[in-house]
């Protein structure tokens, strides 16, 4: 800030106001009188800016491994217990860890996207109070960020993502939690969403560990993967969720590094 | 910036005139090159129908064989053509969407990039083709993995940008609850993303009316005014993206107020103060795509005329910076100069504060120099002359002192008429307040710069006007009396 606190000390001090008498009207034929501008989003003023920030949005990311020094290490595996599945990356780690162990239920093991998915589900499926209170108020919450609408039922609710959120109506996030089944304790391989769907294919093995690759396991390959069971769930994990607060690695400093192009 | 080639440009201006400048981003992972060799991955041919219908089968294999078809997959579809295809086929966005929605890590990962190529199609058939994925795109916004939130971030703003059918979804489905939500994120790359979104959306012709009032009355303003001076050593995507959100914010006019009343003004002034002490230090690459929009926010709010604004930017160093992101940027970024001088008669215009201490800080003659860049710059340095004029003699005096008319005669001689008028007009101040300073221009043969006008019909009353004055003798104008008299005085 060399030039600027130079004048700071210098100058600041004591700047002198010229005198300035009142406004007058332009006198004719002279039309100037003083006037900020406004411009607003189509002013030609801004046109030659606009430009180049089009320019700039449209550079091309090339390489992520241009921008982070993203190192390989050696294997390792994920130290969740169960959980055989290995990486040689930390995003690879993090981003498996996230989708899979981050915001676990602790009492049926389903994992989901959000802490805040998570909290709703704990209340709707595990909280007994909240099946006592359901039967006098609307307690089932929209899933909605910031809709604080509540429902009698979960198909009052769902109507109301569909109508009023334009979710699709097979949202995977919010599925009516069915009659407690016996599939629940026999089958470790549930979809992790917020509900067993129907296993399509039968006989399936019993795995006590972390299988990788579970999918492997089944027969009919041309089955949409919706309906494919994805990962069992762990068995020992006891927290219900990891705290907000835990992340993983040195923020990774991606993004747009246009700027160390060349002008 | 690179020498945009001549057609490019005018291609560009053309489509920015019809308000058809869609920016959109692309992130690509570079797997195939070498050791840490940039370069874009060069797309093989584009694919035909029976291979992309057997490709997608493929997807639902076991898992090895799924992330291979997966990801030949994703570089088959840098292709339009096989963009087109591929949405066309049957079942196809469901298969995609239930392998984004994977609790398998990776294939979610590479189904997600699958999405994003999508979104960037410059086919809008192919981008709305992702419409039913908006809703986990934001679901995941609330997530952790950084280069997963991230390629959502990006992909959505893609289809922002696309269409108003797409934002009728995306606004209904909560969108700014989740940008709200996700701005708390401490990761760069996740909040660049977030800007580019939040810029997307805010520049949608319905955004005065759909989306802005929706954004001002979140928490999303206070982030954006701390994030907007975030980072700058390091790397400035974060404060870029959120600098151009606050312009549209701005320049839409929907309730500047409660910007103000957060404290924008200051924030801004001590931003620029801030971007200028880096151009002088030389760390300044791309600094143009920051210091352009907070100058536009600056103007536009002062435009409105606030209780306080002005009050707000009294800073003579502001001025200094100006001139030194004009000088800095003067071969290499016209615009900035544009737009320093639009900000720079904002400041003028009204106030005598900075008109004094334009001539205090001997800024003149570098304004002065300004006036052969071009016809906009010309123009608009003018106007601030005319300002600072405008407010009497003892201004009209030292600018006389600082040599102006000489560069006016100059400009006068090579001039359009609307840069002639302005020129005029200038003159028209300088004499009705400093006499003295006509007698001079007549000695300096500006009557013949005058003349070569006098018959154009815009100019030619206002040439005549200042012509009579050299047959009149100089009269003394109220203000000689007092020019000796030209102290400080005390400060407000």
């Amino acid at each position: 800030m060399l030039l600027l606190s130079g004048l700071s000390a210098a100058v600041r001090a004591e700047l002198p106001l010229l005198p300035a008498p009142a406004r007058a009207p332009p006198q004719a034929p002279f039309r100037f009188s003083p006037r900020r501008l406004r411009c607003p989003r189509e002013h030609e003023l801004l046109e030659d800016g606009d430009i180049h920030r089009h320019l700039y949005l449209q550079d091309i990311l090339v390489s992520v491994t241009q921008v982070t020094e993203k190192p390989k290490v050696s294997e390792f595996s994920c130290h969740i217990a169960g959980c055989c599945q290995v990486f040689d990356t930390l995003e690879g780690y993090e981003h498996h860890y996230n989708t899979l162990h981050r915001n676990v239920c602790s009492f049926c093991k389903r994992s989901f996207p959000s802490g805040h998915l998570l909290d709703i589900h704990i209340l709707e499926w595990h909280d007994s109070l909240f099946q006592i209170m359901a039967e006098k108020q609307s307690m089932y919450q929209c899933l909605v960020q910031g809709c604080v609408e509540k429902f009698k039922s979960s198909k009052d609710r769902k109507d109301h993502l569909v109508t009023v959120h334009l979710y699709p109506s097979d949202f995977r996030f919010d599925r009516p939690k069915k009659a407690k089944s016996t599939k629940h304790s026999k089958s470790p391989l549930l979809q992790n969403t917020s509900m067993p769907v129907d296993i399509k294919t039968s006989e399936q093995p019993q795995v006590d560990s972390m299988e990788i690759s579970p999918v492997e396991n089944m027969e009919n390959a041309s089955q949409p993967l919706s309906s494919l069971i994805s990962l069992p769930p762990e068995k020992h994990l006891n927290r219900s969720r990891i705290p907000s607060t835990i992340c993983f690695g040195q923020g990774a400093t991606r993004g747009f590094k246009s700027m160390k192009k060349k002008i | 910036m690179p020498y945009i080639e001549a057609a490019c440009a005018t291609a560009l201006r053309k489509a920015r005139k019809q308000q058809q400048l869609i920016s959109k981003r692309l992130l690509r992972e570079d797997t195939q090159n070498g050791e840490g060799k940039a370069g874009m991955e060069i797309p093989t041919d584009p694919l035909s129908e029976q291979e992309v219908l057997q490709l997608l089968r493929d997807t639902q294999k076991g898992t090895e064989e799924r992330k291979k078809s997966l990801s030949c997959l994703r570089q088959a579809l840098q292709h339009k053509e096989t963009q087109q295809k591929f949405v066309r086929l049957e079942g196809s966005m469901r298969v995609l969407i239930g392998l984004f929605t994977s609790s398998l890590a990776d294939v979610q990962m590479e189904a997600a990039r699958c999405l994003h190529e999508l979104s960037h199609s410059s086919d809008p058939a192919v981008a709305e083709a992702c419409l039913p994925a908006t809703s986990y795109l934001l679901t995941y916004l609330s997530g952790h993995s950084i280069e997963f939130t991230e390629l959502c971030l990006y992909t959505l703003g893609n289809l922002v940008v696309e269409s108003e059918a797409v934002r009728k979804q995306l606004l209904p489905q909560g969108i700014i609850s989740a940008l709200a939500s996700c701005i708390q994120s401490p990761h760069e790359a996740v909040l660049e993303g977030l800007g580019y979104v939040l810029s997307q959306l805010l520049q949608a012709k319905e955004a005065s009316i759909e989306i802005i009032p929706l954004v001002l009355d979140s928490a999303l303003p206070q982030h954006m005014l701390q994030l907007v001076c975030s980072n700058l050593e390091l790397g400035m995507g974060v404060a870029v993206e959120f600098a151009w959100c606050l312009h549209y914010i701005v320049c839409s006019c929907v309730n500047n107020a409660l910007l103000i009343s957060q404290g924008i003004m200051s924030t801004l002034v001590l931003l620029l103060l801030e971007l200028a002490s880096m151009v002088s230090k030389a760390v300044a690459d791309g600094l143009e795509l920051l210091i352009c929009p907070v100058l536009r926010c600056l103007s536009n709010l002062l435009a409105e005329e606030m209780e306080g604004c002005n009050m707000q930017v009294q800073d003579e160093r502001l001025l200094v910076a100006l001139f030194t992101f004009m000088q800095y940027f003067l071969n290499h970024h016209l615009f900035i100069v544009q737009e320093c001088l639009w900000l720079l008669n904002n400041l003028t215009a009204d106030e005598p504060f900075f008109c004094s201490a334009m001539l205090t800080l001997d800024l003149i003659p570098a304004l002065l120099q300004l006036l052969p860049c071009s016809r906009m710059v010309a123009l608009l340095v003018l106007t601030v002359l005319c300002n600072i004029a405008e407010k009497g003699c003892a201004y009209c005096q030292q600018l006389h002192q600082k040599a102006v008319l000489s560069s006016l005669i100059s400009i006068l001689t090579l001039s359009d008429a609307e840069v002639a008028g302005q020129c005029l007009e200038l003159l028209h101040l300088l004499f009705l307040h400093w006499p003295e300073a006509a007698a001079d221009f007549f000695t300096q043969a500006g009557l013949q710069a005058l003349e070569q006008h006098q018959h154009h019909p815009e100019l030619q009353e206002r040439v005549r006007a200042l012509m009579n004055l050299a047959t009149q003798p100089a009269a003394a104008s109220p203000c000689s009396l007092v020019s000796s008299a030209a102290v400080p005085s005390s400060l407000p």
